[in-house]
């Protein structure tokens, strides 16, 4: 992974959507009207951002490579599970992006002097926990639509029906409370909300449920973990090994 | 020029032919099309609770920006993403060999291989919203305004093709540039909001560094027949720019080139 210290720092560059709507909502004044002041929008946003850089999936993408290219028969051979060579390279990845993420937090930070806050250690620690659980439920979610590889070669043209609903649902581009109640209530019914704003809320220390912020993502773990293993039990069975 | 008219016919009906295989992937595109459009129609809203207005512009007006932006992205669907991103794929598997063996110009045989049907119902669905916000907020067409509109367009195209063709041939050094097209993509999103709702600084940026406010802002002023001449005209000089450099940069990225595997 050091090899791509570039690609790296560019794929950390490519989280900026969480900055160019800060940009938008602050020179607006449109913070009042959702409860946040100009720093309580900068924190949140920056915390966006670090939730987005260390829950960020690509299990659909390299497993559609791997199984046109045929590279999958092997994997399936070995007796260790192919998605968990997947968590691996996704865990090494978030590794390397920390100083590339820290160094970004840094110059948002010089940029925005008055937004600058250190979350005290429980915070940190349950942000840090809710981030890795809005990472599992990505990688099970993208994990569901790469199962159907085995069944439709092109599962990455699906991988967009998530990641619409991701965009606009998860807090990446405004933080939920702005919503209307009703649509608040619809996107509380999805795992999105889960995914961003609910580890940046406890990152940037406004006000929110823990408990319950933490029941729907355990929740959500455990209606999707076996759901991925019947769907993928059920893919292996029709798998006929493109291209080896 | 016919024999390149021809070619781009020819490429087309293949296309065309092949992409029918896949038909469960038009209705695919067409719902994250319909879902992206539904979600950043709703993010707009939200800046204009309280009757706000976003940088001077209007609900109405500030919808023509949304469909030029629609616009601009299923021609990017169709067009931009299908042939730029494979660039990366010929000079990592060496076949961009074969493609500059054919005796045809090279950058025009990678910018228009390959068109992805999907993406022509965003083009009309784009359009069909500019005309109708700019009917709503009380524009009446001239033949004036809508040629502006048309070559405002076209500057915003040609530009967005060009920076996006100068990233993709940086990959004859660097191989990978999959996560630079990522950065772009994510500043191009910038476009969706008129240009004067950003801080100063980032005005300064999307309109000199990366000219955000000529793919999107720009052509919805013209329509609305508030674009100054002398922005067009601007727009005219730098788009030229952007696309004789993005071919010289191609004639100097050839020189480099070394070929893989084979």
């Amino acid at each position: 992974m050091l090899e791509y210290r570039i690609e790296i720092a560019l794929w950390a560059l490519s989280g900026v959507l969480p900055f160019i709507m800060f940009s938008l909502w602050s020179q607006n004044d449109v913070g009042n009207s959702f409860g946040l002041n100009d720093i309580g929008l900068a924190r949140y946003f920056l915390s966006a951002f670090l939730v987005r850089q260390f829950s960020v999936v690509w299990v659909v993408f390299s497993f559609e490579e791997d199984s046109l290219s045929g590279r999958l028969s092997p994997y399936l051979l070995q007796p260790l599970h192919p998605l968990l060579r997947y968590v691996a390279a996704h865990l090494a990845e978030q590794a390397t992006r920390l100083p590339f993420a820290i160094a970004i937090a840094i110059t948002f930070f010089i940029l925005n002097p008055s937004s600058f806050w250190l979350p005290s250690l429980p915070q940190l620690f349950l942000a840090y926990l809710s981030t890795h659980f809005a990472f599992t439920i990505a990688f099970l979610l993208q994990s569901l639509v790469a199962a159907l590889c085995f069944w439709t070669e092109k599962s990455s043209a699906l991988e967009r029906l998530i990641f619409v609903p991701y965009l606009f649902l998860s807090g990446l581009l405004v933080p939920l409370s702005a919503f209307p109640s009703n649509v608040l209530k619809l996107a509380m019914l999805t795992p999105f909300p889960y995914l961003i704003n609910f580890p940046a809320k406890i990152l940037s220390g406004m006000p929110v449920d823990i408990f319950n912020g933490f029941l729907a993502q355990i929740l959500w773990i455990s209606i999707l973990v076996p759901s991925v293993k019947i769907l993928w039990k059920l893919g292996v069975k029709r798998y006929t090994a493109m291209g080896a | 020029m016919q024999r390149y008219f021809k070619t781009i016919r020819l490429f087309w009906s293949t296309a065309f032919a092949s992409q029918l295989e896949y038909q469960l992937n038009f209705l695919i595109e067409l719902l994250a099309m319909l879902g992206t459009l539904l979600g950043s129609v709703f993010i707009l809203s939200l800046f204009f609770t309280g009757g706000r207005q976003l940088g001077d512009w209007t609900w109405e007006s500030a919808l023509v920006i949304q469909g030029v932006y629609t616009f601009l992205d299923g021609l990017t669907n169709a067009l931009l993403r299908p042939n730029l991103t494979e660039i990366v794929n010929y000079v990592r598997e060496g076949t961009l060999d074969y493609v500059l063996l054919k005796p045809i110009d090279s950058q025009f045989w990678l910018s228009v291989k390959k068109f992805s049907f999907a993406g022509l119902p965003e083009i009309i669905l784009g359009l069909s919203i500019v005309f109708w916000a700019a009917i709503q907020s009380g524009s009446t067409f001239s033949s004036y305004s809508l040629f502006v509109f048309i070559i405002s367009l076209l500057i915003g195209f040609i530009i967005l093709y060009s920076v996006w063709f100068l990233i993709a041939a940086s990959s004859i050094w660097f191989v990978k540039t999959w996560n630079a097209t990522e950065v772009l993509r994510a500043l191009l999103a910038a476009g969706r909001y008129p240009i004067s709702a950003y801080p100063v600084i980032l005005r300064f940026i999307f309109t000199l560094v990366l000219p955000v406010a000529f793919l999107t802002t720009f052509p919805a002023e013209a329509i609305l027949g508030e674009l100054k001449f002398n922005i067009l005209f601007f727009g005219l000089i730098l788009s030229s720019l952007f696309f004789i450099f993005s071919r010289l940069f191609w004639k100097f990225a050839l020189k480099h080139y070394t070929s893989a595997s084979s």
